[in-house]
């Protein structure tokens, strides 16, 4: 076990961010969160990464306490934050130069290191420039080399590709993917982008309001709740009957539309509009991850998201 | 071994931005240029000798120290800044202790003054202050000492506020007073009993005192009290400064 939490609780007054939370993590593992903002998810990672103290409960990431023994558990891994931490007024070679005396890694491996992590992340040609002059995506690729030029034994990223155009957004999976082979890292990342999540992670956990909601492989997430969805609108829908059909495994209303999960949909969608009758619209897609947390939560991601969007934290800097 | 890496890679940070911020070196080269002359020399006009020195020059001592003061205490402002702008967190998440990190600060804070010092120091042998080499060292480290305990001071008022305004606005409050009742622009020694009270609680006056006797022989104190004074204050200064970034 790399990381493992015992009843893992934050709480900033009355609202509890993080809230009793069991989790094991296995060596090698890419580990997702997937969640709205303000799910706690952040607030589980900074815990890990010794930046926030737990109110209850117990962590370890590497075998050491995350309260007792935090310099070991620093020593032990990277991070990528979900705001840019790169110092815009040094150069990209000089924000390397500073991680390896931070981090200890040894004179003789530095300089070896930093061509290495550069290579990795393509920033070879811009690495003499200030960082003040890349671009979003670079900022990220650099921090990505950055987190990892220590060779540290977990990866944590808060949110990696978050604003980034879906190019780079697949490069980054890329890198990830690649350096956790390579490295035999143990990667644990939150998003709220669903393609993430099932694209990199060998295992997910779905947060909500601090609270693991389930935890599983995406495969295992998506058959749970079947494996395709029929959207329907309808006037008077008889949701009940409908429920009672063998192949519908959940029916959920919302917004005037009907949600249904059904096993095959190729197979059972004539049967299925029999039952229904006539309809205004129709439309069939096989099932993702958003399905898995509407199914769990009665919520899409989206929305849940409206409580703290993307734009609001941007116009607050 | 390895915390001294983490000093010296916070220091280093430090002093390339210094040297890459234009704006901050020429405001360090005017303002004291300002001092010395505009003040000192208009002042010195219709003030007569003290103690057998100019004006100017018996402020000197005290301007000096005035522009590490200033510079030092002003330092603090930017640990605000390092936090806002998140580039911070990648230091508080390394395997240093804070001690080192914040040492690497301060000593990049003194950095930045001392560069002044010096500055202020060259110029006082164009304008004929007696400064021979041996006085030059001990003024230099005198000053070092001042400018350790202001930016270490500079940082505590940072670490424990969110905004730069309010922290110009606490420093202020805390500048002005350490300044005026010091004894750098007159002598301390014939002054209304209330004053000298005050002058007497400000551990700058200690500082300014122990320069001005450095320099220009002229001090009301020995100077290894001064000293001592000065380095138990930097001390004190040094140890809140280490607390403040450990709540930090």
């Amino acid at each position: 076990m790399v990381i493992k939490t015992e009843a893992l609780t934050k709480k900033y007054g009355k609202l509890t961010a993080v809230d009793q939370l069991n989790l094991e993590v296995e060596e090698g593992e890419i580990f997702g969160l997937l969640g709205p903002n303000g799910a706690g998810k952040t607030t589980l990672i900074s815990m890990l990464c010794t930046i926030l103290k737990p109110t209850s409960g117990r962590a370890w990431v590497n075998g050491f306490d995350i309260v007792k023994e935090a310099s070991k558990v620093r020593k032990s891994i990277g991070i990528v934050f979900q705001q840019p931490s790169v110092d815009d007024l040094l150069t990209g070679r000089e924000n390397l130069a500073m991680h390896n005396l931070l981090f200890g890694v040894p004179r003789e491996l530095r300089k070896q290191r930093i061509d290495e992590v550069l290579s990795i992340v393509n920033l070879e040609k811009r690495a003499d420039d200030l960082v003040n002059t890349y671009s979003g995506g670079m900022r990220r690729r650099l921090e990505l080399a950055r987190g990892i030029m220590h060779h540290p034994k977990i990866l944590f990223l808060d949110e990696p590709t978050l604003g980034l155009d879906p190019q780079t957004r697949e490069h980054i999976w890329e890198y990830i993917q690649e350096l956790a082979e390579k490295e035999c890292m143990t990667v644990m990342l939150t998003t709220h982008y669903m393609e993430e999540a099932e694209q990199l992670c060998d295992r997910v956990a779905i947060i909500d309001y601090g609270k693991i909601v389930v935890l599983d492989s995406p495969q295992a997430l998506k058959n749970k709740i079947a494996g395709d969805v029929v959207k329907l609108k309808q006037q008077n829908p008889d949701i009940d009957s409908l429920r009672k059909l063998d192949y519908v495994k959940n029916v959920q209303e919302k917004d005037g539309l009907l949600y249904l999960s059904i096993k095959d949909a190729s197979k059972h969608l004539q049967d299925l509009l029999t039952h229904t009758g006539p309809i205004d619209f129709v439309e069939v897609r096989s099932g993702t991850l958003n399905d898995v947390f509407l199914h769990y939560t009665g919520r899409e991601i989206r929305e849940a998201e409206a409580e703290g969007g993307f734009w609001e934290r941007v116009m607050k800097r | 071994m390895s915390e001294i890496e983490g000093i010296y890679a916070v220091w280093l940070r430090e002093a390339k931005i210094y040297t890459r911020e234009k704006e901050r070196l020429i405001s360090s080269v005017i303002s004291p240029l300002l001092w010395i002359f505009a003040f000192g020399a208009g002042v010195g006009s219709t003030v007569n000798v003290i103690s057998g020195y100019s004006y100017q020059v018996f402020i000197y001592p005290g301007i000096a120290v005035m522009a590490v003061l200033f510079t030092s205490l002003f330092y603090g402002v930017y640990i605000i800044w390092d936090r806002k702008l998140d580039f911070l967190k990648e230091v508080l998440v390394a395997p240093v202790s804070r001690a080192s990190v914040f040492a690497g600060k301060m000593l990049g804070g003194a950095t930045d003054a001392m560069m002044q010092g010096i500055f202020l120091l060259i110029i006082g042998i164009f304008i004929g202050v007696p400064l021979t080499p041996l006085v030059l060292i001990q003024a230099f480290l005198m000053l070092l000492l001042i400018s350790i305990a202001m930016v270490s001071i500079g940082l505590v008022i940072g670490a424990n506020l969110n905004s730069p305004e309010g922290f110009s606005l606490v420093i202020n409050f805390v500048m002005w007073p350490m300044f005026f009742f010091s004894g750098a622009l007159f002598p301390v020694s014939n002054l209304p009993a209330w004053l000298a009270g005050v002058t007497a609680l400000n551990p700058l006056t200690y500082g300014v005192d122990a320069l001005r006797g450095i320099i220009l022989g002229i001090n009301q104190f020995p100077i290894y009290y001064d000293a001592a004074i000065m380095l138990v204050f930097a001390m004190i200064a040094m140890g809140a400064g280490i607390l403040g970034f450990r709540r930090m």
